[in-house]
């Protein structure tokens, strides 16, 4: 990767069509790179989630167009609320094929051009039409329900372990795990005050989050992203020409992807397949992945670290921009990956290893700094407006691995002091498909 | 000639002016214009349950139905039907469920997708039946979100005026 853009991500956008946003992200990306000029970009990947969203059949053509891409080649990438990390994917796959030398990935979403439960409506139709959307056509719902298993698997049957009165057990596991959970959207709120491009940087509490108002139990709305508009895009080039256009390129170590099923009911009930840090006995007599937990994510953190060539990931990684739609899909994250065992993500949590050190959160953080999680603020605090989420990440990921936060944040807070490498990790409707890209400095 | 809409800062007056006239100019902070249309949408499919038409069917029967793998080695069974086997492929064949269960997650859903917003606060819950390999989401009514836990029995009721609709069915607590 040799340079990217970001608009900064708003509730609207009235004075830009989504055209004119995903030129502003161009413009900045070529803005000081000189020999990056138009005739050097071989073709383009371009992403958005919902036509229904456009209401605009073959939109991204329209981007190609308006960028003055014509006649190179493009293909629009979709792929639900992973479509920005998937199409980085696509791009890196045209570069590492040899069939361009430079591809932009740009992708944009402009979700404010309907009610924001009519948004959530269009969202919906992203599950089973026929089992699943009539029964509320509402994403938080199936993540509520998740969260709901997650929180009875890991502390219901250990902290709580020996309450005999099983609702009595159950309620105080889930009044437990939404405490830890507004712990991870007080983290993203507040890295957020830090990043010029956030839709809601906040200064919260851990009660603020849980006296927001209830969307569906037990979520409230501070711990749940919103409708966005914005685009991003990301140039990814040959290593062979990569240094003509920055004397700081990153490399994209490691690419994977994962897939599930698109109901929640159809999960099976097997096992984990296992990361080279983690030995069967980890996890026997526990049900994989039910609904507790996202095997696509497991599955693409597998194949990415195989790639990158990682065995460690809580070692050998120094960063993570995750997809955090949900605080309770970050903690939920956190095991799919690796970075602490499935039933752990909790206590990773309250240990404070994915916050940043030298912030103030409010709460103790004692390993502040161990495996910072989302340091841009994530979804949460960013806001997410789908197709150009991943490609967010993948900026933000790329200015931390630069050492440039500061000078494209104007702020050096969340700038982490020797990142190496990091991970991006891009997520679809309730687990039905994650990418996880793994981006490492490559200059000395 | 036609007059030009009215201008307004707050982006939530150009909603309310599109609701009454249909168009408005909105002007940002850097005093840029944008013309706003409201631009209605709507339509109707011809919508085929397929494969899947037999449990439609059933539900209206007051008979809950859900599959199980052919292939004897497999044997897998859906709670939610499929009409082939997600693990080995092979075609399954339709099976009568109990219409009592256990519930293995739930939520009470405070909001929901705009067509939904009526119908709140309600209940989801994913079912889990004796002998069934995988589970079935469905609302769950006559409960409230204090009362509702894993594990909790429930059964199922239908409608008597049915829709053709997973809606069809709904699970209330077993006495
Ligand atoms: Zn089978």
């Amino acid at each position: 990767m040799v340079t990217g853009g970001v608009t900064k991500f708003a509730k609207a956008h009235p004075a830009m069509d989504f055209r004119l946003m995903v030129k502003r992200a161009y413009d900045y990306a070529l803005k000081g790179i000189p020999n990056l000029t138009p005739d050097r970009i071989d073709g383009t990947r371009i992403s958005y989630f919902s036509d229904h969203f456009s209401r605009q059949l073959k939109a991204a053509s329209m981007v190609q167009d308006y960028l003055g891409m014509n006649p190179k080649g493009s293909v629009r990438i979709e792929w639900g609320g992973a479509t920005g990390g998937e199409c980085f994917q696509a791009a890196y796959e045209a570069v590492a094929s040899g069939r361009m030398d430079v591809c932009l990935a740009a992708g944009y979403e402009t979700m404010s051009r309907v009610a924001t439960w009519k948004g959530n409506e269009f969202i919906a139709l992203a599950s089973d039409t026929n089992f699943d959307f009539p029964l509320g056509g509402f994403y938080t719902g199936y993540y509520a329900l998740m969260v709901v298993r997650h929180i009875y698997e890991y502390l219901r049957k250990t902290r709580f372990a020996h309450i005999a009165d099983e609702r009595e057990a159950q309620r105080l596991a889930i009044e437990e795990g939404t405490r830890i959970m507004s712990m991870v959207s007080v983290k993203n709120h507040r890295n957020a005050l830090h990043n010029p491009y956030a839709q809601y940087p906040k200064r919260l509490t851990v009660q603020d989050v849980l006296n927001s108002e209830m969307i569906s139990y037990p979520l409230t709305r501070e711990q749940i992203c919103t409708m966005s508009d914005g685009a991003a895009v990301a140039f990814l080039a040959s290593e062979s020409v990569a240094r003509e256009f920055t004397d700081k390129p990153v490399l994209v170590k490691g690419v994977g992807c994962g897939t599930d099923t698109m109901r929640l009911a159809d999960r099976p009930f097997g096992k984990v397949p296992l990361l080279p840090h983690e030995k069967p006995e980890d996890y026997a007599g526990l049900e994989y992945p039910g609904v507790h937990s996202f095997r696509a994510g497991r599955a693409a953190g597998i194949e990415a670290y195989r790639h990158a060539g990682i065995t460690h990931p809580n070692r050998e990684l120094d960063f993570i921009e995750l997809h955090d739609a949900y605080s309770s899909s970050e903690i939920q994250t956190y095991e799919d990956l690796g970075l602490c065992r499935y039933g752990e993500g909790y206590s990773f949590v309250e240990r404070g290893d994915p916050f940043l050190k030298g912030i103030d959160y409010g709460f103790p953080t004692p390993r502040a700094g161990a495996m910072p999680v989302n340091p841009s603020g994530g979804l949460i605090a960013c806001g997410h407006p789908v197709g150009a989420t991943g490609l967010m990440q993948g900026v933000f990921a790329f200015w931390q691995l630069q050492g440039t936060i500061r000078k494209h944040f104007g702020d050096g807070a969340l700038q982490l002091k020797g990142a190496k490498r990091g991970a991006i990790h891009s997520h679809a409707g309730t687990g039905s498909s994650v990418t996880v890209t793994v981006l490492e400095r490559g200059f000395r | 000639m036609k007059a030009p809409p009215p201008t307004y800062s707050k982006f939530r007056d150009v909603q309310a002016e599109l609701a009454k006239s249909g168009a408005a100019i909105f002007r940002d902070a850097d005093g840029v214009d944008s013309l706003v249309i409201r631009y209605p949408y709507s339509i109707e499919y011809i919508h085929s349950y397929a494969q899947d038409s037999p449990f439609f069917l059933a539900l209206a029967e007051g008979r809950l139905r859900g599959s199980r793998c052919t292939k004897k080695r497999c044997a897998f069974v859906f709670a939610t039907p499929r009409s082939h086997c997600m693990v080995c492929g092979a075609p399954t064949e339709w099976i009568d469920l109990p219409t009592t269960g256990r519930i293995h997650s739930w939520t009470t859903c405070h909001f929901g997708g705009e067509a939904f917003l009526k119908e709140t606060p309600y209940n989801l819950a994913l079912v889990e039946f004796e002998g069934a390999d995988s589970v079935m989401l469905a609302r769950l009514k006559d409960a409230v979100e204090s009362e509702l836990y894993v594990g909790m029995p429930v059964e199922a009721r239908f409608d008597p005026n049915p829709k053709y609709s997973i809606t069809d069915v709904w699970f209330v607590p077993r006495k």
